[in-house]
């Protein structure tokens, strides 16, 4: 039923004669010649050939310091603060980039190795500028934890007082302040290894070394997509996100505003880390107490807008197919997900050709921004230019979404300030709350309380897999839960960068009542759907959007497909800019498992049964899916960029 | 940019990228290319090679950047290097040096208001045994004199513009 494609190519842009010493990790550790034995600190271990001296250290339960390595990007070694000492080696050798090919003995904390850490805490230290305190990264920061760690007490190599950067906050979603970077160049690697966007580079040379982007432009004007995981990958505040909770508060304390927050799924499964949980603990009901608590008036669950969306982008789905299939049409497919600020923008950027593929559907959050000022300003009597729709997001490219012209399709501003999961931790911080003590509250009506299939919207595949549920049932009139075991569509899931799903549909139905409400509908029964085969394919990260339109321009195997859903950030939402730093895999899938158990919990988990969501199409938006008035105000249009910079 | 002089530049970097053959390797040389032809790495020319080679602009910038013999922004139509190095030094470079700015009216990493000269330090040019030694664009003059500065500034007045010595054509390069 389902086939993977694994992402095959490798992700360093250096040519292989360039690239750091890597000897590929033998898979078979019982083959002749597998393992190689190790001594450190006096500890003996067997370890797979080809090894890194600093893998081989952890697992040993050693602690080696690092700042460059990250374990999402490739080995870099530019930082050379996990330097130790192997036995025949004339120099320290950096741990990170070592790979054991032959029996070593490695000291990792003599005196020699100490006295070259301190220097070079020392030295990174000359060139920092700043107090800790009013740092946002204080306490958070691995500069600071180092310094601390290795006993720094005073500035051997001096400490720069006077700025030398101007703060770059041109940008509505990412702020660089290169007066705190350390050079590691993590943020180089995420944005051309990882994300293959490509808008940061070292510039320069020996002690002029800079990180700049396109010949120091301002980030607004970049290619940059403001997908905000340099954010989540930089040791320091060099890099962080715009920070609207100053303008939140003023509005809170406002009396003449009506505030409302509406929160996504993915920062209740990390927002915890904030509050020194592990990762993956969901907060969802306690969030709920905590925001009325600080002072919001309403909180809404953006699950809510993300079970239209499925409507709506599936009824997207459901004409372009019945235009191609039917009316022989020449028509934009696959459809492309549009949920992802980042992705919008990188396509808008380095696929302009490709924009008709998108769909017009907004996302959850401009679409909840679109109602908050009409159907719940009216419902309400409230003045809708008094009110203040906030959005709690994963997601740094949302502060640009919102910022984004078209989007005031209410006759206002749809939301007026994009807040992050950090941003949100801080001001329960502000406002002395302990968020794992508060009480379980519930979500505002009019919209109602969560759904599964609005949950997964946080994890990649989840979009896919509502639309499937939605769809299945919609066209086949069979329950879900008797083509997918207990409803989970598992092909979909999993962190594979790329997945391809084949759907047979097994049965048609009938028309179902709330497709039959919009009057324009080109057919009224799934005859011409007989026997189809969906085919849909889910991917995160850009770097494989890229390799999927690619493919897709190229006529291979993706072109073939009906719908795709493109994440920007890898992981999708879970893995999104906004949400607490650090990030690892290991991270992403203990978050992605409290979305999945989040979503398994719930009674209604299919879109079309949201309650809240048929009550929406009955009172208010009477023309149905894809009618009028929610092309209106549930659909938008977009902008060819293009890469190149004037 | 006119419209004319960039399609001459798309044309150029694009029978370069042929030459050389479009891969991340030919970097290099076809930035040295277009530095040897247009005596500057334009904005324009970054992004059109980056789009060429499959990489990104920042890329090419980080590269034209690291490198002191690449430049992002016209230089003079005389590039002077001067050497800065010990062996120079030991052998009156200093001297050297401040001819050459009375001479020309600019200080080093300047350049003259009409665009012909620019001054530059340089770091060893592996003539430490004929100091000092000075680079004007790709050629090494020696044991260099305060007198023989002037001299050569002439020479290099001399070679374009209405002072030019028949027969010898107007770019030195």
């Amino acid at each position: 039923m389902s086939s993977r494609i694994e992402r095959t190519a490798s992700i360093s842009r250096a040519p292989v004669s360039q690239r750091g010493h890597v000897v590929p990790v033998s898979a078979d550790p019982e083959a002749i010649g597998g393992t190689v034995s190790v001594t450190i600190d006096g500890i003996e271990a067997k370890v797979p050939l080809g090894t890194t001296i600093l893998d081989a250290a952890r697992a040993l339960g050693l602690k080696i310091p690092t700042l460059c390595h990250h374990p999402d990007l490739e080995v870099a070694g530019v930082c050379r603060i996990c330097v130790v000492e192997v036995e025949g080696q004339r120099t320290l050798q950096a741990a990170c980039a070592f790979p054991i090919t032959s029996p070593i003995r490695v000291q990792t904390h003599t005196r020699k190795v100490r006295q070259a850490r301190r220097r070079i805490l020392d030295l990174m230290l000359s060139k920092h500028v700043g107090e800790c305190y009013t740092c946002f990264r204080n306490l958070n920061c691995e500069l600071q934890t180092l310094a601390k760690e290795y006993g720094v007490d005073f500035f051997r190599f001096g400490h720069e007082a006077a700025r030398r950067h101007q703060v770059d906050d041109s940008s509505y979603s990412v702020r660089r302040d290169m007066d705190k970077c350390i050079l590691c160049r993590r943020c180089v690697r995420t944005c051309i290894d990882l994300q293959e966007v490509g808008v940061l580079e070292a510039v320069g040379r020996s002690d002029g070394t800079r990180i700049a982007t396109f010949l120091d432009k301002p980030l607004n004007d970049v290619v940059c997509i403001n997908c905000g995981q340099c954010i989540n990958r930089c040791p320091t505040a060099a890099l962080g996100a715009m920070d609207p909770t100053d303008d939140v508060w003023i509005d809170i304390n406002d009396p003449k505003k009506h505030v409302v927050i509406q929160t996504a799924p993915a920062p209740r499964a990390a927002i915890g880390e904030c509050f020194g949980l592990p990762p993956g603990t969901p907060l969802t009901f306690e969030m709920n107490t905590a925001m009325k608590t600080i002072g919001f008036d309403r909180v809404f669950d953006t699950n809510f807008t993300a079970d239209l969306t499925i409507i709506e982008e599936g009824t997207e789905l459901l004409l372009r197919l019945h235009e191609a299939l039917v009316q022989k049409k020449d028509v934009a497919l696959p459809q492309f997900t549009s949920c992802s600020p980042g992705w919008v923008k990188y396509l808008e950027h380095f696929y302009p050709e490709m924009i008709p593929n998108l769909s017009t559907a907004k996302s959850p959050q401009q679409m909840f921004g679109a109602l908050i000022k009409t159907f719940y300003a009216q419902k309400a009597g409230i003045d809708p230019a008094s009110i203040v729709a906030c959005a709690l997001m994963p997601c740094s490219a949302k502060k640009y979404e919102c910022n984004r012209p078209e989007m005031c399709d209410s006759g206002h501003k749809d939301v007026d300030y994009g807040l992050v999961t950090r941003e949100l931790g801080q001001m329960f911080h502000e406002a002395g709350i302990d968020l794992p003590k508060m009480p379980k509250g519930s979500f505002d009506d009019p919209f109602g309380t969560a759904t599964g299939s609005g949950v997964i919207f946080g994890a990649t595949g989840g979009v896919m897999e509502a639309a499937i549920r939605t769809v299945v049932e919609l066209v086949t009139g069979l329950k879900i839960e008797d083509v997918f075991a207990h409803a989970d569509v598992l092909p979909v899931r999993g962190f594979d960068g790329v997945r391809y799903v084949e759907l047979p549909i097994p049965a048609i139905g009938e028309v179902p009542d709330l497709l039959k409400m919009n009057k324009g509908l080109p057919f009224s029964d799934w005859k011409w759907l007989e026997g189809a085969v969906l085919k849909v394919a889910v991917c995160h990260g850009t770097a494989n959007a890229k390799r999927v339109v690619e493919d897709i321009k190229a006529g291979g195997t993706f072109s073939k497909c009906h719908f795709i859903e493109f994440m920007a950030c890898p992981g999708g939402c879970l893995g999104g800019g906004g949400m607490p730093i650090p990030t690892s895999p290991e991270i992403r899938a203990a978050r992605a498992k409290a979305i999945y158990a989040e979503d398994a919990s719930y009674e209604i988990r299919k879109a079309h049964e949201n309650p809240a969501v048929i009550r929406l199409y009955q009172e208010f938006l009477t023309d149905g899916p894809c009618g009028e008035k929610s092309h209106h105000l549930l659909h938008t249009h977009y902008t060819p960029r293009g890469k190149y910079i004037a | 940019m006119l419209v004319t002089e960039r399609l001459r530049l798309h044309d150029d970097i694009g029978a370069w990228v042929a030459k050389h053959g479009a891969t991340r390797a030919a970097l290099i040389p076809v930035l040295q290319e277009i530095q040897r032809s247009y005596n500057e790495i334009s904005e324009y020319a970054m992004q059109e090679v980056a789009d060429r080679l499959d990489i990104h602009p920042v890329e090419v910038y980080s590269v034209v950047s690291f490198y002191s013999f690449l430049e992002a922004k016209a230089r003079g139509r005389f590039v002077i290097r001067l050497c800065r190095t010990v062996s120079c030094d030991m052998t009156g470079k200093d001297r050297v040096a401040r001819q050459l700015e009375n001479d020309l009216g600019i200080r080093f990493g300047e350049t003259t208001r009409d665009g012909n000269f620019s001054l530059e330090w340089a770091n060893c040019l592996g003539m430490c045994d004929q100091g000092p030694a000075l680079l004007i664009n790709d050629q090494v003059f020696t044991s260099v004199t305060p007198e023989t500065v002037h001299d050569l500034i002439q020479a290099c007045r001399k070679s374009f513009g209405p002072l030019a010595v028949q027969g010898q054509k107007g770019r030195t390069h």
